[in-house]
C-alpha cells in the first residue's frame, strides 16, 4: 500500500443520482426540456387514466350504465364482444372459428419458439393445409357441417381472414412477378414491370372499389363470384405488388456468381432459381417480408369502406347504433380496436427485428 | 465433325421467342374475354359509355371547394375540384408530417432518456394502429364530439375548436397591400443575398462579416416601413359567434382537420423513423469530430450532420410522401371530398360509368407518382453530383 490512496468512483457516473445527471440534465437545455416533459406527461395522463379506469364504467349490461359516465364505457365492449371476435357468425356455430383460432395460434407458436423441432413441415402445413382446413371449417358445406354465408364472417375472424389470405397468396405471387422483372425476356419484362408499378402507382382503395363495382361487368353472365372473394383478389394482387418489390431487393442483393455458379453445375433456370437464387434472397429479405405483412394486415382495415364488418367496421357500425350512441362509447370502441390491431402489429414487428438481428448474427461471425 | 445438333426447339433463343409469344397470346386472349364481357354486360344495363358525361352537369354540392364550382358545374370540373382538395390536404399535411417527422427522429437519438423514451412510444404505437382507425378516431372520436358553438373551446381570440370545425383570424387584403407584400419579398431577397455573401466571404477568408443585425431589419422593418406607407392595407378578421356559428375569420372544416391530423401524425412516425436511419448512417467520426471542434450539438446536427443524413433521407421520405398523398384517399371514411369520395364516389353513383371514372381515377395518382419520381431521381442526379462519397 504505498502511495496509491483508496479512490472511491467518481460520483457523476454511478448510482441513481449519477444515471439521472448522464441522462436527464447534462445541460441547462437539456434540464428545461426534462422539466418541460415530466410537466407535459403530469397535464395529460391523469386524466387520460381518469377516463380509461377510474371515472370509467366497468359493469352493467345497458346503454342506461354509461349515459352520464365521465369516462369509457367497458360494459359496450363486454356486450359486443362477439360481434368483435365473430361478426355475425351462428352462434351456435362458433366452434368452428374457435377452432381455427387454435390451430393457427398453435403453428404460429410453433414457428416462433426457437427450439421447437420441424419448423419445415410446420411451415409448409401453416400455409397449405391450414388455410383448406380453415376453408371447410369456416363456410362449412361439407361433412354434415352447416354453411356458414361470407356475409356472416366478421369482426377479428374476418380481418384474420382477408390478412391470411393476402399474405398467403401474394407470396409466391409476388415472387414470381419479381422473378419476371429480372426475367431476360422483354415482354415477361415489361409486363411484370407495368403489373407492378400500376399497383404501387394507386391507393388501395381504387382497387377495392374496382374489386367491388368494375369486376362484375367484366365476368360473364351466371358466373359471379362471392363479394368477399372477389376483396380478397384485389386484396392479394395488390399486395403482391408490394410483395414483388421487396423480393426483387433480396434478389439483386444476391451476388450473380451464384445463378452463373448454379449453370455451370448443369441446372436449369427453374432448378437454380429454386435450388439457389431463392433460399438465399428470400432469406436476406425476411425481415422485409414480415414488415409487408404488417403494413398488409393494417391495409385490411380498408374493407370496412366497401361494406364488410371486419374489426373495424363492427366498431364503427357500434358507435353509430342508436342503442348505445355516445361519444365515450365510440371511443372506447375504437381505443379496444386499436389495442387490438396494435397487440398483433407490434409483435410482428419485434419478430421481424428479431429476424433481422439473427440474420446479422450470421454475418458478424 | 460438326457439332452435335439439336431439334431447333431446343434452341434456347427460339424458346425465348415461343414462350414470351405464348404470353402475349394468352394477355391478348384474356384482355378480349374480359372485354367482350364487359360490352355485353353494359349493352345489357344500358350503361353509357366513353367520356361525355364529364361535360354533363353534377347537380350535387361539394362540401369544401378551393376552385369556383356550383350545382351547374360539369363532372368534370366536379372532378377538378376533388383532387384539387386532395393536394391541398396533402399538401399541407406533408408540411405538418415532415416537422413533426424530423422533430421526433432526432429526438429518439436524444442524450436525454425522456425524451428518447417518449419519441419511442410514439413511434412504436401510432405506427402499429391502422391509418384508417386513427382517421375516424379523430373525426368521429374526438372532432365530432366537442362542443357546439355556444361552448366552443377557445384560446383567446385567435383559436376557436368546436364541432363545426377549426377557426383561426384570417388576414384580408385591401386595396394596396401589394406594395407590403412586395417589400417583404424584396427583404427576404435581400436577406438571402447578404446572408451568402456573408458566407462566400467567411469562406474566402476566415472572418464572417458582422450581419445579424441586418437580416430581421431587412425582413422585418422593410415590410413594417411599407405598412405604414401604405396606410395599413389589410386587416384581421377575428372569429366571432353569429347566432349558433361562428362567422369571420379563416374556418378550417373538421373533415380537413380531422384528416390532416391523421395523416400527419402517422406518416411523422414513418418519417422519424426515416430521419433516424439516415442520422445513424452518418459515420460516427462525423459527430465526434464536430464535437471536438467545440461546434455545440444543434450546430453539429446543423452543420454536420443532417446534411449528410439527407442524402440518404431524402429518397425513401418521397416515398413517404408519395404513400400519404394516396393515404388520402381514406377521406371517404369521413366524408371529406377528395378525387376519390367526388369522383369515385358520388359521380360514379350517378353516372354509373364505374370503368371510365375508376380507370381515369387510377390513371390520375398514376401520373402524380409518375410526377414525383421524376422529380426525385432529378433531385438524386443532382445532388449525387455534389456529393463526395
Amino acid at each position: 500500500m504505498s502511495g496509491t490512496a483508496f479512490r472511491s468512483p467518481p460520483v457523476h457516473h454511478v448510482g441513481a443520482l449519477g444515471w439521472l445527471r448522464a441522462n436527464l440534465f447534462s445541460s441547462i437545455a437539456n434540464s428545461i426540456l426534462t422539466v418541460l416533459i415530466l410537466a407535459l406527461l403530469a397535464w395529460t395522463i391523469p386524466p387520460l387514466l381518469n377516463w380509461a379506469i377510474f371515472s370509467a364504467v366497468w359493469h352493467g349490461t345497458t346503454r342506461a350504465a354509461c349515459s352520464d359516465a365521465a369516462g369509457a364505457c367497458w360494459p359496450y365492449i363486454w356486450q359486443r364482444m362477439g360481434q368483435i371476435v365473430y361478426g355475425f357468425y351462428d352462434f351456435d356455430q362458433r366452434w368452428r372459428p374457435d377452432i381455427v383460432y387454435a390451430l393457427g395460434a398453435v403453428g404460429l407458436a410453433w414457428l416462433v419458439i426457437p427450439r421447437a423441432p420441424r419448423k419445415g413441415w410446420a411451415g409448409i402445413a401453416l400455409l397449405t393445409l391450414y388455410p383448406l382446413v380453415s376453408y371447410v371449417l369456416l363456410s362449412g358445406g361439407w361433412f354434415g357441417l352447416p354453411v356458414v354465408s361470407t356475409e356472416r364472417w366478421g369482426g377479428l375472424l374476418l380481418t384474420l381472414v382477408v390478412a391470411a389470405v393476402g399474405i398467403v397468396v401474394s407470396l409466391p405471387l409476388g415472387i414470381l412477378l419479381a422473378l419476371g422483372r429480372r426475367s431476360e425476356l422483354p415482354v415477361v419484362r415489361t409486363l411484370c414491370i407495368v403489373f407492378i408499378e400500376v399497383w404501387r402507382g394507386v391507393p388501395m382503395i381504387t382497387v377495392l372499389f374496382i374489386a367491388s363495382s368494375m369486376l362484375p361487368l367484366f365476368l360473364p353472365d351466371g358466373l359471379e363470384f362471392d363479394k368477399l372473394v372477389r376483396a380478397l383478389i384485389a386484396v392479394a394482387l395488390f399486395n403482391a405488388a408490394y410483395m414483388a418489390e421487396v423480393v426483387r431487393a433480396g434478389l439483386q442483393a444476391l451476388s450473380r456468381g451464384q445463378r452463373e455458379g448454379a449453370a455451370a453445375l448443369g441446372l436449369g433456370y427453374w432448378r437454380a432459381t429454386g435450388l439457389i437464387v431463392l433460399p438465399q434472397a428470400l432469406r436476406i429479405v425476411l425481415p422485409g417480408i414480415v414488415n409487408n405483412m404488417i403494413s398488409m394486415f393494417k391495409d385490411t382495415s380498408l374493407v370496412s369502406i366497401i361494406g364488410f364488418f371486419d374489426l373495424l367496421g363492427v366498431i364503427q357500425a357500434g358507435s353509430t347504433d342508436l342503442e348505445w350512441s355516445n361519444p365515450n362509447t365510440a371511443v372506447t370502441g375504437y381505443l379496444f380496436a386499436a389495442a387490438i390491431y396494435w397487440a398483433f402489429c407490434f409483435s410482428m414487428s419485434r419478430y421481424s427485428a428479431k429476424l433481422e438481428n439473427d440474420l446479422a448474427a450470421g454475418d458478424r461471425r | 465433325m460438326a457439332p452435335a445438333r439439336h431439334a431447333w426447339w431446343r434452341d434456347t433463343k427460339w424458346q425465348a421467342v415461343l414462350y414470351q409469344a405464348l404470353v402475349l397470346l394468352a394477355l391478348a386472349a384474356l384482355l378480349a374475354w374480359l372485354g367482350h364481357n364487359a360490352a355485353t354486360a353494359l349493352a345489357r344495363r344500358h350503361v353509357a359509355s366513353g367520356f361525355a358525361f364529364l361535360d354533363k352537369t353534377a347537380g350535387f354540392g361539394i362540401s369544401q371547394t378551393l376552385i369556383p364550382y356550383s350545382e351547374e358545374a360539369s363532372y368534370g370540373r366536379a372532378m377538378l375540384v376533388g383532387l384539387v382538395n386532395t393536394l391541398a390536404v396533402s399538401a399541407v399535411s406533408i408540411v405538418l408530417a415532415t416537422l413533426i417527422g424530423f422533430l421526433v427522429g432526432i429526438g429518439r437519438l436524444s442524450g436525454n432518456w425522456l425524451v428518447a423514451k417518449l419519441c419511442t412510444v410514439y413511434v412504436e404505437t401510432l405506427r402499429n394502429i391502422p391509418l384508417l382507425l386513427q382517421v375516424v378516431f379523430w373525426y368521429f372520436g374526438v372532432l365530432q364530439a366537442l362542443p357546439g358553438p355556444r361552448d366552443s373551446l377557445k384560446l383567446g381570440a385567435w383559436f376557436v375548436l368546436n364541432n363545426r370545425g377549426v377557426y383561426v383570424p384570417e388576414l384580408v387584403f385591401a386595396a394596396g397591400s401589394w406594395i407590403v407584400v412586395a417589400a417583404l419579398g424584396l427583404g427576404l431577397a435581400a436577406a438571402f443575398g447578404l446572408y451568402r455573401w456573408a458566407q462566400a466571404t467567411q469562406l474566402r477568408t476566415g472572418h464572417r462579416p458582422a450581419i445579424w443585425w441586418a437580416l430581421p431589419l431587412l425582413i422585418l422593418g422593410l415590410p413594417a416601413v411599407a405598412t405604414v406607407a401604405a396606410h395599413v392595407p389589410f386587416a384581421l378578421s377575428w372569429p366571432a359567434l353569429a347566432g349558433f356559428s361562428y362567422d369571420g375569420g379563416l374556418q378550417i372544416n373538421p373533415e380537413f382537420a380531422g384528416l390532416c391530423l391523421a395523416l400527419s401524425l402517422y406518416t411523422a412516425a414513418y418519417i422519424a423513423e426515416i430521419v433516424r436511419a439516415g442520422l445513424l448512417s452518418v459515420a460516427r467520426g462525423q459527430g465526434e469530430a464536430a464535437a471536438a471542434l467545440g461546434l455545440k450539438r444543434s450546430l453539429a446536427l446543423r452543420l454536420v450532420l443532417v446534411p449528410q443524413a439527407m442524402r440518404v433521407i431524402i429518397p425513401p421520405l418521397a416515398s413517404e410522401y408519395l404513400s400519404l398523398t394516396k393515404n388520402s384517399s381514406l377521406a371517404i371514411a369521413i366524408g371529406y371530398s377528395d378525387l376519390v369520395a367526388v369522383f369515385a364516389g358520388t359521380v360514379l353513383t350517378q353516372t354509373g360509368q364505374a370503368i371510365e371514372i375508376l380507370m381515369l381515377t387510377m390513371a390520375i395518382y398514376l401520373a402524380l407518382s409518375l410526377v414525383t419520381s421524376l422529380a426525385m431521381n432529378l433531385y438524386n442526379r443532382a445532388h449525387a453530383k455534389e456529393g463526395f462519397a
